[in-house]
C-alpha cells in the first residue's frame, strides 16, 4: 500500500501544481484499488511459484507448479468440463430468453401476471434450488423420472450419470436464469422503434423478415449484455455444481472452481491452487476479450 | 460386559491394532493409565478453577447438540464459563487447519474425528498431551477410568510414543443394517461371511420390485470406508513400515471386486451418486435388503415417522472375511488447543464431557455410539433407553473386532478424494486392479510428502 502511495505522490516536477492537487484526490481510490485487487493478486501469483501445504514451511519450485498442471490429466479434464457446461449453459438460455422475450412482448391477457411468474426462479436462492433440483433427479424417488414415466420413456439417471451429468447441470441453470436473459432481452425491445416495423410491413415483409432484419439485429447488443453476464455467471458457477454433484460421478463434472475448491480447501495446497487461480484468470481474459469483439460486431450491424 | 480388558479376545485384538500399523504402542499406555488413575482419586475440586471462561469448537451433530444442551451443567458444577460454537463438519476442520496455523485460535477445546484430523493435528503439534493431568491427583476427575473407555477409542486417542493427546468420546462401528421381512420372505439368514454375504445380496436382489439387495455409499470420497471395510476383511492395510502403499495389494483388489459386485450389480440404479443419506433413504422405504454404513442410524430407521420398516431391522456385525472379520472403525474425541492459555478449566470440560453421564445420555438420545462401555449397562437400567437390544449387542461386538477405517495419515482428505473417484469408475464399470493400481501411483507422492514436511 505505502509504496503506492510513494509511486504516485513525488511526481517529476515539470508537472503544473494544480495537476498535482489533482491527483491527490486519485490517491484514496489508488489505495483502495491496490489493497483489494492487485496486493492480493500479486500475493497469488507469488503463492503460485511456492511448493505450500498449510501446516508446513513453503519451498520456492519457479514455474513447477505450473509445469506440473500441464501434465495433470484431472486439470485438463476440468478445463474441458468448465467449457463445455459454460458453453450450453450461456447458448441455452440466450435462445430460449429470447424466445420468452418475443413473446412476452407482444399484447396479450394476463400478460403482466405471467411474466412475473416467469421471472420467479430468479428469485430463488442458488442453494436451496440446487437442493430442490437434487430431490427431482434422484433415480429412484426423484419426480423427474416419474414424469418420464407418465410419457412411456424409460428412467434416467441423471446427475448420476458420467455422460448426462453436465447436460442435467445445465438444464438447472436454464431454469434458474433464463429469466434474467428474458428480462435483458425484454428491455431491448421495449426500445425499439416503431416506424422501421411499420414501413416494412407496408413493403411486404413477412413476421420472419421483420424478426430477421430489423429486430433481432436492433436487439443484438442487448442479447450480448445478456452472453456477457450468462458467461460470467455460467464460468464461476460453483455452488449448483457442488451441492448437486460435488464434481461427480467421479470427476465426470469437476469443473476448475471445484478442483480448485478442492485444492485450496480440501487438501490445503495453497501453492498449487494458486497456480490454478492463476491460469483461470488467464483463461477467463481469454474469453473477456473474445466477448469484448463479439460486442464490438453486434455495435456495427 | 463392561469390561473388555479381561476377556479372551484382547489378545487377538491387540495383535490386529498391530498389523493395522500405527500408533501400536499406544495399547501400552493404557494399563498405566488406569493404575494411576487408581491412585487420583483424592484433593480434586470440580470448583478450582471458579471464574474462568473457556472456547470451545465443536461440530454440529447430535453429539455437539446434546453436549451443548448440557453446557449449564458444567459451568453450574465447575463455575467455569463456557462459550461453545457448533458448525458444519467440513467447515470446522477448515477452520481448525487455518486457526491452528494462525497460532492464536479461538478455541481451548475443540472437538476432532480422528479418522480425519488425528495425523494431521499430531504432526503439527496441535494439542495438548493430557498424561500430566492423568497423573495428577487434584486433577483427574474420579469418573476418569481408562479401563471403563474401549480399546478402538484409546487407540486414536493415545499416539504411538505413548502421549495422549484427547479424549475419545464417541465411536462409530461400521455394520450391516439389513431388512428381516426381506431376509425372511426367501428364508435367507444374515450372512456371517463375505460370501455369504455376495450371495445374499445376489438372491435378494429384486429390480422388478424396485428393491436392491445391497446398498452402501458410491459418492466418491465417502465411499472409501466401504472399500476399507472389504479390504480388512480380506486381510489387507493401507501402509506398510517403509510408507509404502498396500492399497494396490491383492487383497485391496478382492476387496475393491467385492465393492464393485455388491454396488454395480445388486446395488440400486445411480449409486455413484449416494452417500449415506440416500443409502438411508432407500432402506428405510424397505427397498434394500442390506445397507453397509456407521452405527448411528437406529434412530431413523426405528422412526415411525420416517421409516417404513420400523421393527423389521436386523443390526448384523460385519462378516467375516476370507482372512479375519473386522469393523472399520471411526471416533470422535476432544483435545486442548497446544495454544490455550486455560488449559486447566480445558482439561475439565473434556473430563466432563467424555463422562459417565454424558456418555449415558448420548445413547439414550440416541446421539452416537459411548466409548465407555459402562454406558451400556447404564442406560439400559434407567430404563428410558429406545434402542433395540439387537443394536447394542451388535456395538459391543463390533468394538471388539474394531480396526481404523482409514489409515492414520495427515493428506485423508486426498485419500479418499482418490481412491473414491477410482471406486466410482469402478461401479460405472472400470477394472478394480487397473484403477487400483492409478490410484496408489497418484496418491504414493502425495503421502511421501507428506510425511516429509
Amino acid at each position: 500500500m505505502s509504496t503506492t502511495t510513494q509511486a504516485v505522490v513525488p511526481r517529476p516536477g515539470f508537472l503544473a501544481r494544480r495537476q498535482r492537487s489533482y491527483i491527490l484526490f486519485i490517491v484514496p481510490a489508488l489505495v483502495v484499488v491496490g489493497a483489494v485487487i492487485v496486493f492480493p493478486w500479486l500475493f497469488t501469483v507469488w503463492m503460485s511459484a511456492f511448493d505450500w501445504k498449510i501446516g508446513s514451511v513453503p519451498h520456492f519450485i519457479g514455474f513447477d507448479n505450473y509445469i506440473k498442471l500441464a501434465t495433470n490429466q484431472r486439470f485438463h479434464e476440468a478445463i474441458v468440463h468448465t467449457l463445455y457446461f459454460t458453453a450450453l449453459a450461456v447458448i441455452v438460455p440466450l435462445i430460449l430468453g429470447t424466445i420468452a422475450a418475443l413473446i412476452f412482448h407482444r399484447e396479450f391477457p394476463l400478460r403482466g401476471l405471467l411474466r412475473s411468474i416467469f421471472t420467479m426462479p430468479m428469485m430463488a436462492t442458488p442453494v436451496a434450488v440446487a437442493l430442490v433440483w437434487t430431490m427431482m433427479f434422484h433415480p429412484q424417488q426423484g419426480v423427474l423420472n416419474y414424469l418420464l414415466s407418465l410419457v412411456g420413456l424409460p428412467p434416467s439417471l441423471w446427475v448420476y450419470s458420467p455422460t448426462l451429468v453436465i447436460p442435467s447441470l445445465v438444464l438447472v441453470e436454464v431454469w434458474h436464469w433464463t429469466p434474467l436473459v428474458m428480462l435483458i432481452v425484454l428491455g431491448g425491445l421495449a426500445a425499439l422503434p416503431i416506424e422501421p416495423y411499420e414501413s416494412a410491413r407496408l413493403d411486404g415483409a413477412t413476421e420472419w423478415q421483420l424478426f430477421r432484419y430489423i429486430t433481432f439485429p436492433l436487439v443484438a447488443p442487448f442479447i450480448v449484455v445478456a452472453a456477457v453476464i450468462r458467461t460470467i455467471d455460467a464460468i464461476k458457477a460453483f455452488d449448483t455444481i457442488y451441492v448437486i454433484s460435488s464434481g461427480g460421478p467421479g470427476t465426470a463434472s469437476e469443473t476448475i472452481n471445484l478442483y480448485l475448491y478442492l485444492q485450496a480447501f480440501a487438501f490445503y495446497n495453497v501453492g498449487n491452487a494458486s497456480a490454478v487461480v492463476v491460469v483461470f484468470f488467464v483463461l477467463i481474459l481469454a474469453l473477456a476479450m473474445l466477448l469484448l469483439y463479439v460486442r464490438q460486431r453486434a455495435k456495427w450491424t | 460386559m463392561t469390561d473388555h480388558t479381561r476377556d479372551d479376545s484382547t489378545d487377538n485384538h491387540r495383535r490386529r491394532l498391530l498389523q493395522a500399523g500405527l500408533g501400536a504402542a499406544a495399547l501400552g499406555a493404557v494399563p498405566g493409565a488406569s493404575l494411576l488413575n487408581a491412585q487420583a482419586q483424592s484433593g480434586f475440586d470440580w470448583k478450582r478453577f471458579n471464574g474462568e471462561k473457556i472456547e470451545i469448537l465443536l461440530v454440529k451433530s447430535p453429539r455437539g447438540d446434546l453436549l451443548t444442551k448440557y453446557h449449564k451443567e458444567f459451568e453450574d458444577l465447575t463455575g467455569i464459563e463456557v462459550g461453545s460454537e457448533m458448525i458444519p463438519e467440513q467447515q470446522q476442520r477448515q477452520k481448525a487447519v487455518i486457526e491452528f496455523n494462525s497460532g492464536n485460535p479461538s478455541f481451548d477445546v475443540i472437538g476432532l474425528s480422528y479418522h480425519v484430523q488425528k495425523r494431521q493435528f499430531a504432526k503439527n503439534n496441535w494439542l495438548t498431551d493430557v498424561r500430566p493431568y492423568i497423573n495428577d491427583k487434584s486433577m483427574a476427575a474420579p469418573d476418569l477410568d481408562f479401563a471403563d473407555f474401549a480399546k478402538g477409542g484409546l487407540f486414536y486417542a493415545v499416539e504411538a510414543d505413548g502421549r495422549v493427546m484427547s479424549l475419545p468420546f464417541n465411536l462409530d462401528p461400521w455394520m450391516v443394517y439389513y431388512n428381516k421381512e426381506l431376509f425372511d420372505a426367501k428364508g435367507i439368514a444374515f450372512p456371517k461371511t463375505f460370501a455369504e454375504m455376495t450371495d445374499a445380496a445376489a438372491k435378494l436382489n429384486d429390480p422388478g420390485k424396485g428393491v436392491c439387495g445391497f446398498v452402501a455409499r458410491g459418492l466418491k470420497n465417502a465411499n472409501v470406508p466401504v472399500w476399507t471395510s472389504f479390504l480388512l476383511g480380506y486381510g489387507g492395510g493401507y501402509v506398510d513400515k517403509n510408507g509404502k502403499l498396500m492399497t494396490d495389494s491383492t487383497e485391496a483388489i478382492d476387496g475393491a471386486k467385492m465393492y464393485q459386485t455388491l454396488l454395480a450389480k445388486y446395488g440400486p440404479a445411480g449409486v455413484a451418486g449416494y452417500n449415506w443419506n440416500e443409502s438411508q433413504s432407500l432402506f428405510l422405504q424397505g427397498k434394500a435388503a442390506m445397507w453397509l454404513d456407521g452405527i448411528g442410524f437406529a434412530q431413523p430407521l426405528e422412526d415411525p415417522t420416517k421409516s417404513r420398516i420400523v421393527g423389521k431391522v436386523g443390526y448384523g456385525v460385519m462378516p467375516a472375511g476370507p482372512k479375519q472379520q473386522v469393523s472399520a472403525l471411526f471416533a470422535d474425541g476432544e483435545g486442548i488447543s497446544t495454544y490455550s492459555k486455560k488449559k486447566g478449566p480445558a482439561w475439565f470440560y473434556i473430563q466432563w464431557a467424555s463422562n459417565k453421564g454424558n456418555q449415558t445420555r448420548m445413547l439414550q438420545a440416541a446421539a452416537g455410539a459411548p466409548v465407555r462401555t459402562s454406558a451400556y449397562a447404564a442406560a439400559q437400567a434407567t430404563g428410558d433407553f429406545k434402542a433395540p437390544k439387537q443394536w447394542v449387542e451388535c456395538m459391543l461386538a463390533s468394538a471388539k473386532i474394531a480396526q481404523p477405517g482409514l489409515p492414520v495419515i495427515a493428506p485423508v482428505t486426498e485419500f479418499r478424494d482418490t481412491f473414491g473417484i477410482a471406486l466410482t469408475n469402478m461401479i460405472n464399470g472400470a477394472d478394480p486392479a487397473t484403477e487400483l493400481k492409478k490410484a496408489t501411483a497418484e496418491f504414493q507422492p502425495v503421502l511421501d510428502k507428506s510425511e516429509k514436511a
